[in-house]
């Protein structure tokens, strides 16, 4: 009986939940996503757990894919079609920007696939759907972390062997690195959430990505530099977000030239935009998911 | 009331007929809906709902249910499939939204569904706890703090390390139930999930179950088996075709269940809207009882033999198709179960059946059952591929002991069956 009581003194404090039909646009409810974000982490947690199980490589991946890329990019972009990167060698000018392209690149797949991925659990238990995207894009960041040691080791190669008078001087726009980083992840995110409640109705979404990556890549500054755009067209060229995150990128690791100031500006104002109108669309599209998925 | 746990008002919840045949839409749909008209495409993508009711037929699942569950109450909901328990429980554990109407739940709901979601194959035993754990809504210090116990009601302690992958589907099953028993939720949604399993591993469960119903909380359990639910709820409601139709003490809404819409003679038939589209090609089109002179009747003598058989259409060829019925008591507990290809020279024959009108017509025994009355319900299938069809409760009929073995006793036997026995008395 006691026991009884006890529960019910506990219940009573909580206030009830209401389950009406709800329309139109949905509040973001950050409040549940709150309680719940130890699910997020153990959602990024198993994704970085399980990505390179049976593989013979392993986590060997998270290099060999931009390694590769830089190698052709620096094949027929610099020895062939002799793009000039200043005093920056070319494979770092390049794996500068495929580190947070391939961040990118990665979660916009992962979370525009995962709700569907996650159909069983979507049918079967009530938890915050926006945790599933979210721990898809994190799950990235492992890769990230492991690619970006590779381009120290490059980096330092470079300075020592003194190749193309390349200098590594640290400055200190170093430190705005984890916001060009949070930068990247704001944008998959954004783009990560249109995708992936978009897919639960259309599959279509999910057969674009391949495409839409593709095509955006060379959107992004990443085989060529900013500077060839001409300066009056480079404001309308950082609507794409991730020319603000590649040109912040570059400048925070390799400190040459001046800030990429109203570039960054103009991308994170997009950025911002992007998540934001994707997570009240995301909330919004959610009712249904366990009805259409 | 203060120790209102659960209160539904006038819930209800609508489908789109069709949603089950063709799961999603392509763009290409909306394309051609929007040709010219690409703000019509952006509307799709935004407003995808199902309230343009006038170019799509809808059915509601559920429609006008009103009820309350007070704290610590065990409540049992039966109906046959389709009635909407599913749908309701689904609704109250907020996997999805009603259509219309209200419910206003008291405490955190912890739902059994489905055990397991959530495990992934490649991550062990000790992993997955966490996960599903995590999924469930437990925090992960309340995992940690339970974790001991988790594994020792799960048995599988040795293997916690091993990857799921190489886990026995007896092993999986005991460690998923083990996680979603250990939630603390004061209420609690159970559907079906003791229908799995080894006796040994159901018993267990149903022990943990009514652990849980006296501690105070409070359960919703979905069941098709009706010893189940009497063992473990005091009260029962009855669904029929979305419709809160009965409630009472549990006893009494089994007996209910069991004889509604049996009021007719013996003989069902299927209507198309009870044929669920993925039955195709297989279509159920009677089911009737004739006594020894061949008519189809509701009360048969248990000295006479009785057939039972099925009619059915097959649209197309369907390789491997067995037809079958289970006989069951009221109280719903198996008699028996027998198809149409049991016998092997039969499934030879049958192996393959080509498209055409069929009967499938078995005979039982004189001198078999017991007097009562008891229920039929049908399978077309292919084993461990497809099941075409089933109907849990396609009918009932009565069997009269007048002249049965130890009738010149006037008691009640025990037990489905009443058969005649030669017995051999001898002096030594």
């Amino acid at each position: 009986m006691s026991r009884t009581d006890a529960l019910s003194k506990k219940t009573l404090s909580l206030p009830p939940i209401i389950l009406r039909p709800t329309r139109g646009w949905a509040t973001l409810n950050l409040r549940d996503l709150w309680l719940y974000r130890e699910l997020i982490y153990f959602l990024t947690w198993r994704d970085i757990k399980v990505r390179y199980k049976q593989t013979l490589l392993g986590a060997a991946w998270a290099v060999l894919q931009p390694v590769m890329t830089m190698v052709i990019f620096t094949f027929f972009f610099s020895s062939l079609a002799k793009i000039s990167t200043g005093n920056i060698p070319y494979p770092i000018f390049a794996y500068t920007g495929l580190l947070p392209w391939g961040l990118f690149s990665k979660a916009i797949s992962d979370a525009g696939h995962s709700l569907v991925m996650n159909r069983s659990m979507i049918t079967k238990v009530y938890f915050p759907r926006l945790v599933i995207p979210m721990g898809s894009v994190l799950g990235g960041v492992v890769d990230f972390a492991i690619a970006f040691a590779v381009l120290i080791i490059l980096m330092i190669y470079y300075h020592f062997k003194r190749i193309g008078g390349f200098q590594f001087n640290l400055t200190p726009a170093i430190w705005t690195l984890p916001l060009f980083l949070l930068l990247a992840l704001i944008t998959a995110l954004g783009i990560g959430l249109w995708l992936s409640a978009i897919n639960v109705i259309y599959r279509d979404a999910g057969y674009i990505i391949p495409t839409l990556t593709q095509f955006w890549l060379f959107l992004t500054p990443i085989a060529y530099p900013a500077s060839m755009i001409s300066p009056k067209w480079r404001l309308v060229y950082a609507l794409n977000p991730m020319a603000g995150v590649v040109e912040g990128f570059r400048w925070a690791l390799l400190g040459q030239g001046d800030a990429p100031g109203p570039m960054v500006a103009v991308s994170t104002m997009i950025a911002l935009i992007i998540l934001i109108s994707g997570l009240f669309y995301f909330r919004r599209m959610e009712r249904s998911f366990a009805d259409e998925i | 009331m203060s120790d209102l746990a659960i209160r539904v008002e006038n819930l209800g919840k609508r489908f789109t007929i069709g949603a089950s045949q063709e799961r999603y839409k392509t763009l290409r749909d909306s394309l051609s809906n929007a040709a010219g008209a690409p703000v019509r495409l952006a509307r799709s993508i935004f407003q995808h709902n199902h309230d343009n009711q006038s170019s799509e037929s809808t059915i509601w699942a559920l429609r006008d249910v009103t009820f309350d569950v007070h704290q610590g109450e065990v409540l049992g909901i039966i109906g046959r499939n389709g009635a909407g328990k599913s749908t309701l429980l689904k609704i109250l554990s907020r996997v999805t939204e009603p259509s219309e109407g209200y419910a206003e739940i008291h405490g955190r709901v912890g739902s059994l569904l489905e055990v397991g979601t959530g495990f992934h194959q490649e991550l062990t035993g000790r992993e997955n706890i966490f996960l599903n754990g995590a999924i469930l809504g437990m925090k992960a210090s309340e995992i940690e703090r339970k974790f001991d116990e988790i594994v020792a009601f799960s048995e599988v302690e040795q293997f916690i390390d091993t990857p799921v992958k190489r886990y026995s589907s007896g092993m999986y099953l005991r460690l998923a139930f083990a996680v979603a028993a250990h939630l603390e939720p004061e209420i609690l949604v159970v559907d079906e999930v003791l229908a799995v399993g080894d006796a040994e591993f159901q018993r267990k469960c149903m022990g943990k179950m009514s652990d849980v119903a006296q501690e105070g909380r409070t359960v919703l359990f979905v069941s098709h088996n009706m010893s189940a639910i009497l063992r473990l709820t005091e009260e029962t409601l009855v669904l029929e075709a979305g419709h809160l139709v009965h409630r009472s003490a549990t006893p009494d809404a089994i007996d209910h269940y069991m004889s509604m819409g049996y009021s007719e003679e013996s003989e069902r038939t299927w209507r198309a809207e009870e044929i669920p589209a993925a039955a195709a090609p297989f279509r159920p089109i009677a089911m009737r009882v004739r006594d020894l002179k061949g008519r189809v009747m509701d009360t048969f003598r248990s000295v006479e033999p009785l057939t039972i058989e099925v009619e059915y259409s097959l649209e197309a060829p369907i390789t491997g198709l067995r037809v079958g019925i289970y006989l069951l008591t009221m109280r719903g507990e198996y008699v028996f179960t027998s198809f149409d290809t049991d016998q092997a020279e039969q499934y030879e024959r049958f192996g393959a059946r080509p498209a055409g009108h069929y009967v499938s017509r078995c005979v039982v025994p004189a001198n078999f059952l017991n007097e009562g009355r008891y229920v039929l319900a049908m399978n077309a299938s292919t084993f461990r591929i497809k099941r075409y069809f089933q109907d849990e409760h396609a009918m009932a009929f009565t069997v009269d002991g007048t002249g049965a073995p130890g009738k010149h006793w006037a008691e009640s036997r025990m037990g489905p069956v009443r058969p005649r026995l030669n017995w051999e008395i001898i002096t030594v």
